[in-house]
């Protein structure tokens, strides 16, 4: 049996009385599901903004989008309390160790968006001076195309890395468990 | 600023080899290296041309004076532009600057200095200003390679 489908199954507990209304008063579920169900739906970006996918990026943030929707729209500007980077335009040689920095910084768990097509390949610059996708330098969990992309293409990303989230084993739990 | 006044720039400016011309509502002139800083200092002490606008260069691979080194400047009173254009060789491409002149120059230059090799006497501070230490070469250079990378983070294993 694919541990997937195991069946979320209410248990009462011996000698207990069954509630009158039939309410659940236990279930039955996978440690990674549950770790996963929880995370996904807590992402704290760290916006890492440099171009002009930053409007873009605004747009999608506020109301009429608003990524509040997905749990994902509390912006900390600390890396130390964020875990999930959105590398938001292009990203220079001069400022790839910054970027790098800022990811050392993320605790784990952590993902990387990569917003744009700046971020994802560099887009249309290819040159001395622009750092040809951010996978390059940091390993990036899902990729936002377009010039800037539209907000339902980032919503797509983030519904994307969540379900990624939600099929992740989470072993940092595991071990202690 | 019509065309009589062009004629008594250009005779009391370069009264030497220079040419002038008018391009675009922008009176142009072509100097020799030793006749910019003192034309730039009449433009501004007589012709109240008080704003350097930018300061940039031209790359001409195929030519013996191969880069065009130019200024833009702007007359807040006259609403005029001026631009001056000097060429330099490639083997020792070495202009006055004109830091004494406009203080903005001093950024301006160290941004030439970068991206075109050109070295500006008296600007004592020619760090790179866009570019990062250690970076090599010139990138707006017409000869530097469109691909060449140099970055500064090691990249990850494929």
């Amino acid at each position: 049996m694919d541990a997937r489908t195991i069946p979320i199954v209410p248990i009462a507990p011996a000698g207990a009385r069954a509630p009158k209304d039939g309410a659940f008063e236990f279930l039955v579920t996978r440690k990674d599901e549950m770790i996963g169900w929880a995370r996904k739906f807590s992402l704290f970006p760290y916006p890492f903004v440099t171009a002009c996918c930053a409007m873009e990026f605004m747009a999608v943030s506020a109301s009429p989008y608003d990524t509040d929707r997905f749990g994902a729209a509390l912006p900390r500007f600390s890396p130390r309390q964020a875990d999930l980077l959105m590398v938001v335009g292009t990203v220079t040689h001069k400022q790839a160790p910054v970027l790098l920095k800022v990811w050392e910084q993320m605790c784990e768990p952590k993902w990387v968006m990569a917003f744009g097509a700046c971020a994802t390949s560099g887009g249309f610059y290819q040159n001395y001076a622009t750092l040809q996708g951010i996978d390059q330098i940091i390993p990036v969990d899902v990729y936002v195309p377009g010039c800037p992309p539209r907000p339902e293409t980032v919503i797509d990303g983030i519904m994307q890395l969540q379900d990624k989230i939600a099929r992740s084993h989470h072993p940092v739990v595991a071990g202690r468990f | 600023m019509a065309a009589n006044d062009l004629d008594t720039l250009r005779r009391q400016i370069v009264p030497a080899a220079g040419a002038a011309a008018l391009s675009h509502g922008t009176i142009v002139f072509v100097l020799a290296p030793a006749e910019l800083v003192p034309a730039v200092a009449r433009l501004r002490d007589e012709f109240a041309f008080d704003l350097l606008l930018d300061l940039t260069a031209v790359d001409w691979p195929a030519d013996a004076l191969r880069f065009e080194v130019v200024h833009h400047l702007y007359s807040t009173t006259h609403k005029v532009r001026v631009r001056l254009k000097t060429r330099v060789a490639a083997a020792d491409p070495v202009i006055d600057s004109l830091v004494a002149l406009y203080g903005s120059a001093a950024y301006m230059e160290r941004e030439c200095h970068e991206m075109y090799g050109i070295r500006f006497r008296g600007n004592h501070d020619l760090r790179p200003i866009l570019l990062y230490e250690g970076f090599i070469g010139h990138p707006l250079r017409k000869d530097y390679p469109k691909r060449r990378e140099q970055p500064l983070v090691p990249y990850r294993e494929a």
